[in-house]
């Protein structure tokens, strides 16, 4: 039987089922928490020292002294959390929502300490007052596991929008 | 046509006050490109942006598409984006190296940097008797009429007429000064990125916007008021001083009150162009700003430096197509797109010889304020709409500028502000006065 057979190479077990589906999980609540405007949850997601980085072109490798559309530690995102809920954040009035789905999730690596690297893509359609915008791309998840599951070092989001220019602005994390 | 519906252009504009359609006819949104930004000096881009032959740099003038090109000779060429056999655009990616000569992606015509006829396929066979050739000009790419730079950054003007770049700029040219001074090496160069924004209003509306000092502490309030409690909490875990200034730059937006910002003042010359004076706290005495101070007095002699670092410049705006917030090594190139959408090129340059802590804070300015995922400018653009959308309406005929009207202070050519009075809207007067005059030229 199949099941039966060794893996070919010991990498594979980096995508066993359960750090796939614990991955998985996390991608879509992280998701689910983002659509839901749960502005503190999603800022917990990450790690004390995490950061939320969306490069404005795919060939650079790293946000320290780079222009970046996003480059965002916890005290950055507090300063945004804050704002977006902020009485007059006046361009916050207009009725707005997202809908993210996120999908081809892989495991990149997965260290013994049980850390991963997991890459997947997303979609997502905003609508803002009458209009709607659709961003896609690919998130590169940097994952620390802890007792309370996993939380990110680094969440990389290469837009595939993020060189052309923009209709308005983006006012929350993607 | 045109000029029947509107005989009399100069009856729109009121030394206080301003008739609405001069924001949202297109009829007058295509005359302003015809008579503003396709005959005055529009910025194009740094030099730095185009460093080796053949790199190429496409740029909107006014409803007109532009290439800025660095010849083998070194000069920086501007060109029109077409090629003159069938009009076919040379260039369709926004950048890029075009090798030793263009070649058109239709017939392969060819074209030196500087837009002259380089090769045309079977061109004796083709053209022998006709009136094309290689000694016609008609058969090269065009050449905006004018080209000039100051200090490094690129201009050109469509028109073969007008005052020089120099002339143009008069004082404004402190925007350029200001920054390229505050670099060691006396130079900036680009960071090699653009953000670009678009909004959905007129392009005067935000030119408007960018000397306003009654606004921020209003439209801004949300961000100021955030950055403010992360940089209390942070202040009270740190020793002094060491609260990134990025905090600083955000909540100041908040913490400089109303009644402050009438401490600032504006300065507005010939042309449109205006000065916002006031400082966001960017001279601190941090282990960073001293290092820098240092190698600064060491290029420049400790009274020299004194006078650059002193000086005490917001933002300047050249009209009308250029904000710059020197201190901050960057700049907003606004491309009007149409009557009702507008187009911001954004940049930020590095302090050639500065040390790299020094760009690391413009940098985050940059990121911050003026990226796409701006916490400032959300909330403009979402003002800019409104204005737009409240002006397209019959609810009244005119956008009034009428704060501290009547007690501008005018000396040596140029008009200040009256003491205490930096929220004035004279640098709105100033603009729309320069419109008239351009609009109204000659007619």
């Amino acid at each position: 039987m199949a099941k039966k057979k060794a893996p070919r190479k010991p990498a594979r077990r980096a995508s066993g089922g359960d750090t796939q589906h614990a991955v998985e999980q996390f991608l879509y609540r992280q998701a689910d928490i983002l659509d839901g405007k749960r502005w503190q949850d999603y800022i917990d997601l990450f790690a004390d020292d995490g950061v939320y980085w969306m490069p404005p072109e795919p060939s650079h490798t790293t946000w320290d002294g780079m222009p970046a559309i996003f480059a965002e530690d916890k005290n950055l995102m507090t300063v945004r959390m804050g704002r977006v809920l902020h009485p007059d954040a006046w361009s916050q009035r207009p009725l707005w929502g997202t809908n993210h789905v996120v999908g081809n999730v892989v495991i990149e690596k997965e260290s013994p300490n049980g850390d991963v690297v997991a890459r997947s893509r997303f979609h997502m359609m905003e609508l803002r007052r009458d209009d709607v915008r659709h961003f896609a791309g690919s998130y590169t998840h940097h994952l620390k596991k802890t007792e309370d599951g996993y939380r990110i070092r680094l969440q990389r989001v290469d837009m595939t929008n993020a060189q052309a220019a923009y209709d308005y602005v983006l006012q929350v994390w993607v | 046509m045109l000029h029947e519906r509107i005989p009399n252009l100069s009856g729109f504009v009121e030394p206080d006050r301003v008739r609405r359609e001069v924001y949202t006819d297109p009829a007058i949104f295509d005359m302003e490109m015809e008579r503003i930004h396709e005959r005055v000096w529009i910025y194009c881009g740094h030099e730095t942006q185009v460093p080796k032959a053949g790199d190429y740099y496409t740029v909107q003038i006014g409803r007109q598409p532009m290439l800025m090109v660095r010849g083998a000779d070194g000069k920086v060429n501007v060109l029109y984006n077409r090629c003159p056999h069938r009009g076919n655009m040379m260039c369709g990616d926004r950048s890029g190296n075009a090798g030793e000569f263009f070649r058109c992606s239709y017939h392969s015509w060819t074209f030196h940097h500087d837009g002259k006829l380089r090769s045309i396929p079977m061109m004796e066979s083709g053209y022998a008797g006709t009136r094309f050739g290689k000694d016609s000009p008609d058969c090269n790419m065009k050449k905006a009429a004018r080209v000039e730079s100051y200090r490094g950054f690129v201009f050109a003007s469509l028109a073969a007429d007008g005052p020089t770049l120099k002339e143009f700029l008069g004082e404004s040219r402190i925007a350029f000064d200001d920054m390229c001074d505050r670099a060691p090496e006396g130079e900036v160069e680009i960071v090699p990125n653009c953000f670009r924004v678009i909004q959905h209003s007129n392009w005067k509306i935000f030119l408007e916007n960018q000397l306003d000092a009654l606004h921020p502490s209003v439209t801004h309030q949300s961000t100021g008021r955030a950055a403010h409690e992360v940089e209390k909490v942070l202040e009270k875990n740190a020793k002094k001083g060491q609260v990134p200034l990025k905090y600083h730059m955000l909540s100041a937006f908040a913490t400089v009150t109303i009644d402050k910002w009438d401490n600032f003042q504006t300065l507005n010359y010939p042309h449109g162009h205006c000065i916002l004076t006031g400082y966001m706290g960017l001279r601190p005495q941090d282990p960073d700003t001293l290092a820098y101070d240092k190698v600064m007095i060491k290029a420049y002699g400790q009274k020299r430096f004194e006078e650059i670092v002193g000086v005490n410049i917001h933002h300047v705006l050249i009209y009308p197509g250029l904000s710059v917030q020197s201190p901050l090594q960057q700049l907003r190139a606004v491309r009007p797109l149409g009557v009702d959408k507008t187009l911001t090129e954004i940049w930020h340059f590095r302090l050639k010889g500065a040390p790299e802590p020094i760009y690391r804070r413009s940098l985050a300015y940059y990121n911050l304020v003026n990226s796409p995922s701006t916490m400032i400018n959300a909330d403009d653009l979402e003002n800019f709409w409104k204005c737009h959308q409240g002006l397209s309406s019959d609810g009244g005929d005119w956008v009034t500028f009428g704060r501290h009207f009547g007690r501008d202070i005018e000396k040596d050519g140029r008009v200040e502000t009256g003491p205490n009075m930096g929220t004035s809207e004279a640098p709105m007067r100033n603009q729309m006065k320069a419109w008239s005059q351009y609009m109204t030229a000659g007619r």
